[in-house]
């Protein structure tokens, strides 16, 4: 994805991971990064998932994203239990670059305390911290 | 120059450094010499070496008197492969990193494992870095490592796993080779080494199969010659097969400088420490090399990184698939049946000798060990009197088998060399034993 | 991924022809014994090892043709920063190839092994003399293996008094093997603040020395190419705490002679003997990283260790000279890094060179070193290029200088990267590009000594042409290189499905 995008119907953490609200479902989110963070790291080359059943921490790394020059951690903004990962990415880690907030999607969490979303910051409050 | 920069000495450019800190005067090192005389003080200190120009030496324990053949020098004494950097710029490398891709490839083939990357420093550092891939691999906190691993690479995986925290326990040998107590579930990983240093070539499948069990690693370091007639590790399941590779193509320089190579399983490939040389292609499709998954590595992923390798040992690993090519895929097997045809000679000879009896009856490759009825000290310096240096004392690094003598063979050493060495460690036996009563009859 | 790859650039094995060979085996002089008898069958391997099948022609043709597709330093100029590539005098070559220094097996027995013990103790001499540290070991592989010995003989000193400390301190601007090193040794890394000036922000420093911290590990002059003005205070504040200092020897090019890492408080000092000690680079090694410490670390020291025996004790066995030894009664050591000795084949050369220099020839490398950098900086200043590459930090430079490509990318379209590709074109070796991670878009330059002020003057021409060509058509510089084996290459292709070996 080549110019910066940050969709308003997401929440972000100021560590450059956003979080999606299952609508139909309030205590389902998805997690992913944002533009600014596949744009620093540069072209994705590995993404190894965690296990589905593991534990995932507000504010702490649950994974990490590798690219030709740079390895990250990705911090989750939300804390609960994964239920799902994006098994796709094995084969095409570049889609994380290409598509950040849709088909580059990481994991599924069931969480645990919604109520940590007040923490999180819509479009406009994360792309100010960008400048 | 002084003047484009807008200073008017050397010395304003040093400005930033403390005046007391500055040095008063001249290092305390002599003078500098012309090169004539450089290289007589060079050769004054070589000549008091006793090098394997000087002696019939049968010294083994790691590094062996090969013959390297003379297109090894001059194809890596060539500026090109002689003086560049790491290939950061792969588009001007594409010379040292093919290279780099077809060693890696020969190892491959040589440890039976998928992965290899292009050479760490040498043999026992190889088994600790291995170590350290097995600790974080699986977390745990206990090596259990074969007594027949080299004294050296036990010493370095020690040292280094003191600061993991992972506790390293010894496997003890009998019959020659290592017999595994039971493993619980806190072994990180089972390391051997094969043929181990007593000479004897391990069971791998069954220790692997031992390691597996546990969910443990199974790291084999591995003497590259006899793997060309040796079960391939990976066929074995080791996980990790490391090895010293001075014994490819390289000198013996007193220890150094060599390679090590580390090969390992697939799963494992992004834990690899050091550099590895990767397929690729340019812009206009061309089929190129680059080192690859760099970030394992320190200079990207720095305190993650799976080691802190950075300068490695390319020019010697060169020197390495060069002679493996040299060799060739059957001419590397002929000279390792060569070496084992002669190593059943010499072992015969010698334990047929009065007072000198082969340590354990295991296959052996291109060295075996004896025990000796006498000094093995002073039989070594009778032996060193006739021009010979007969093996390794293995006395300092195994206290049981305190008069023990390793013997290395290589293509090098003939059958009338083998015959000479017979003849003299039999009269070096023979004459100190008979010493030895002397003085005990002349005491009693 | 499809390629098409020319004869020039078959690999050994697609060259190969079953049946061709290079070796021929000796001829069978002892009894033959079967297979099966030495070597069960189920020990043994099923199938050769697929190895190339090549003649001798092939095989000097085929590596002397790779040859040709390397830049080397007999070549051209090199100014890799923190790599310290300076010309490597072809005598080294000539003794390390010596029989009684080449032909010498490492376990040899001492007595018939004293040149090479004289020659590695008098190294030893000379290193300790260079660093202003009383005792060194020779024996680590490389500056990183140098630097974990450093960094395990601090805890080794820690817990023979009593102490087990977590944390080990770098700046943000070191070599990545620095943090990599202290997490391979058991420790966690602390980062301290660089300030405006690029020195160690001493007051981030005072704040983070707290009696958790085993060791700060600095490089002076700084991966900048900054001397430290505060190194003293830095000393006292990490000293205070009961901590050490080390000394990452990458940049000991700017000082030799001249001033001394002992001198400055360090208690723990790694050499590149590949950097500043001229052992060639062979395109990734060998090098080796020995290490200079002060008296209190001593005991620690990897072992063994080469001494000298005084004539009239047991070992010299009276011989009524000095007598050189490998030392293994060495109880607090913290035990080996790797096998023998370490790169004996490199102390060679190494000690060749400090011979050839002795003290004022040291002493003029680094002198030279940092004049032809300081030049080569205003040089540049005053052909305008840094407008598009200003300097990072605007003080006297030492051995290296660090020019940040941000306002070239914003104005001219081009990254460091860009320019380094174009510089290929030009037949010079790019400096270092993306370290130090604290300058945006950095470019390390490091020219060296040997070389010339033409060479530096017409590298300044270069840029000069890089940026004006970028001014007019950014493309050119964004496709570079142009003119090399081959074209810029995909690495993250290459890291995303890894082909690290052929398929045979």
């Amino acid at each position: 994805m080549p110019d910066p995008s940050y969709p308003e119907d997401l929440l972000y953490h100021p560590e450059h991971d956003w979080a999606r609200l299952d609508p139909g479902n309030s205590e389902e989110a998805t997690f992913g990064i944002t533009w600014f963070a596949q744009d620093s790291l540069g072209e994705v080359v590995f993404f190894d998932p965690p296990k589905v059943g593991s534990t995932v921490t507000k504010d702490a790394a649950y994974t990490e994203i590798e690219s030709v020059k740079a390895v990250s951690d990705v911090i989750s903004p939300l804390s609960g239990e994964i239920v799902a990962v994006n098994d796709a990415l094995a084969d095409s880690p570049e889609t994380i670059n290409e598509d950040p907030y849709g088909e580059g999607w990481l994991v599924k969490v069931r969480l645990s305390d919604p109520g940590e979303q007040e923490a999180l910051l819509d479009a406009a409050a994360y792309e100010a911290t960008l400048s | 120059m002084l003047r484009t920069i807008g200073v008017a000495s050397i010395e304003e450019l040093f400005a930033d450094i403390p005046s007391h800190l500055r040095l008063g005067g001249p290092l305390a090192l002599d003078a500098g010499r012309s090169e004539l005389e450089v290289y007589e003080e060079l050769r004054a200190l070589a000549r008091r070496n006793t090098s394997t120009e000087d002696e019939l030496c049968f010294l083994g324990a790691g590094m062996y008197d090969h013959y390297v053949p003379a297109l090894i020098d001059s194809i890596i004494s060539r500026s090109e492969f002689l003086t560049p950097y790491t290939p950061y710029q792969p588009e001007v490398s594409q010379g040292g990193l093919q290279a780099m891709f077809e060693y890696q490839t020969a190892i491959c083939e040589l440890t039976g494992l998928p992965v290899s990357n292009a050479s760490v420093y040498e043999g026992p550092s190889a088994v600790a870095a291995a170590g350290y891939v097995a600790k974080l691999a699986n977390g745990r906190g206990r090596f259990v490592v074969s007594r027949g691993v080299h004294p050296h690479s036990r010493e370095a995986l020690a040292t280094l796993a003191h600061g993991w925290g992972v506790e390293v326990v010894e496997a003890p040998l009998q019959d020659g080779v290592t017999e595994l107590p039971e493993l619980g579930e806190d072994v990180s990983a089972v390391i051997v080494q094969q043929p181990n240093f007593l000479g004897a070539v391990e069971d791998l499948e069954a220790l692997a199969g031992a390691a597996h069990d546990v969910g443990a690693l199974c790291v084999a370091a591995c003497d590259p010659l006899p793997l060309s007639l040796l079960r391939a590790p990976g066929a074995c399941g080791v996980d990790v097969a490391v090895g010293e590779g001075q014994t490819l193509g390289n000198r013996l320089d007193f220890g150094g400088p060599s390679f090590g190579f580390f090969a390992a399983t697939e799963a494992l490939i992004r834990r690899v420490p050091g550099r590895i040389a990767g397929e690729t292609v340019d812009l206009e499709g061309r089929r190129g090399f680059v080192l690859t998954l760099q970030t394992r590595e320190q200079h990207i992923r720095r305190e993650k990184a799976t080691s802190n390798i950075c300068t490695a040992q390319a020019l010697n690993a060169l020197a390495g698939v060069i002679y493996l090519s040299w060799l060739g895929r059957h001419g590397i097997v002929e000279l390792t049946e060569l070496m084992l045809q002669r190593t059943a000679y010499a072992r015969e000879r010698l334990a047929a000798l009065p007072g000198v009896h082969a340590l354990h009856d295991q296959p052996v490759v291109r060295e075996f060990a004896v025990a000796l009825d006498a000094p093995v000290a002073d039989v070594i310096e009778r032996c060193a009197a006739a021009g010979i240096n007969p093996g390794y004392a293995l006395g300092r690094d195994y206290p049981e088998y305190e008069n023990g003598l390793l013997v290395a063979i290589t293509e090098k050493r003939t059958r009338a060399d083998i015959d000479r060495l017979a003849d003299a460690l039999g009269e070096a036996v023979t004459a100190q034993r008979s010493r030895d009563a002397h003085h005990v009859g002349a005491a009693g | 991924m499809t390629a098409s790859a020319a004869d020039d650039q078959l690999t050994i094995y697609e060259r190969s022809k079953p049946g061709r060979r290079a070796f021929v085996a000796p001829a069978l002089d002892v009894p033959e014994h079967p297979l099966d008898q030495l070597i069960p069958a189920r020990l043994r391997r099923a199938e050769t090892p697929h190895l190339p099948e090549v003649s001798e022609p092939e095989i000097v043709r085929h590596y002397n043709r790779l040859s040709k597709r390397n830049f080397d330093l007999d070549t051209g100029f090199y100014p890799l920063g923190s790599c310290t590539m300076k010309h490597n005098p072809k005598l080294h070559e000539r003794v390390a190839a010596l029989d009684g220094h080449a032909r010498l097996h490492p376990l040899q027995d001492p007595r018939r092994a004293q040149g090479a013990l004289e020659l590695m103790f008098n190294l030893q001499t000379a290193l300790a003399e260079i660093a202003g540290l009383p005792h060194v070991s020779l024996q680590p592989s490389a500056g990183s293996h140098g630097e974990l010995a450093g960094v395990l003989l601090t805890r080794a000193f820690h817990e023979d008094h009593g102490e087990s400390r977590t944390k080990v301190l770098t700046p943000d601007t070191a070599h990545g093997t620095n943090p990599a090193t202290v997490t391979m040794a058991g420790y966690e890394v602390v980062k301290v603040g660089t300030d405006a000036e690029g020195n160690v922000d001493l007051d981030d420093l005072r704040a983070k020395a707290t009696d958790d911290v085993a060791c700060l590990m600095l490089t002076n002059p700084s991966t900048l190419g900054l001397f430290e003005h505060g190194i003293e205070e830095i000393a006292e504040i990490v000293h205070d705490v009961g901590a050490t200092l080390y000394y990452d020897g990458a940049n000991l090019n700017a000082i030799m002679g001249i001033c001394r890492p002992g001198d400055m408080g360090f208690d723990i000092v790694h050499f590149n003997l590949h950097k500043s000690f001229t052992q060639p680079h062979g395109g990734g090694g060998p090098g080796a990283g020995p290490i200079a410490v002060a008296e209190r670390i001593e005991p620690y020291l990897p072992r063994p260790q080469v001494i000298r025996r005084s004539p009239d004790s047991a070992h010299a066995g009276g011989a009524g000279t000095a007598f050189f030894d490998l030392d293994y009664d060495r109880p607090k050591s913290i035990g080996r890094l790797r096998g023998f000795q370490g790169n004996y084949g490199v102390f060679v050369r190494s000690y060749a060179y400090i011979r050839s220099l002795g003290a004022a020839g040291l002493r003029d490398v680094s002198e030279v070193a940092v004049l032809n950098a300081n030049y080569l900086l205003a040089k540049l200043r005053a052909e305008g290029v840094m407008e598009h590459l200003p300097v990072a930090y605007d003080r006297i430079c030492m051995h290296e200088f660090v020019l940040s490509g941000a306002p070239m990318k914003r104005d001219l379209k081009i990254r460091t990267l860009d320019l380094a590709k174009r510089l290929l074109d030009h037949g010079v070796h790019p400096p270092t590009v993306y370290f130090p991670l604290l300058v945006d878009e950095a470019l390390l330059i490091e020219p060296t000594e040997t070389e010339t002020k033409e060479t530096l003057d017409r590298f300044a021409q270069i840029i000069v042409e890089i940026l004006r060509e970028a001014a007019d058509d950014p493309e050119v510089a964004q496709t570079a290189p142009h003119t090399t084996p081959v074209r810029r290459l995909d690495e993250a292709g290459a890291a995303r499905r890894p082909v690290v070996r052929q398929a045979l």
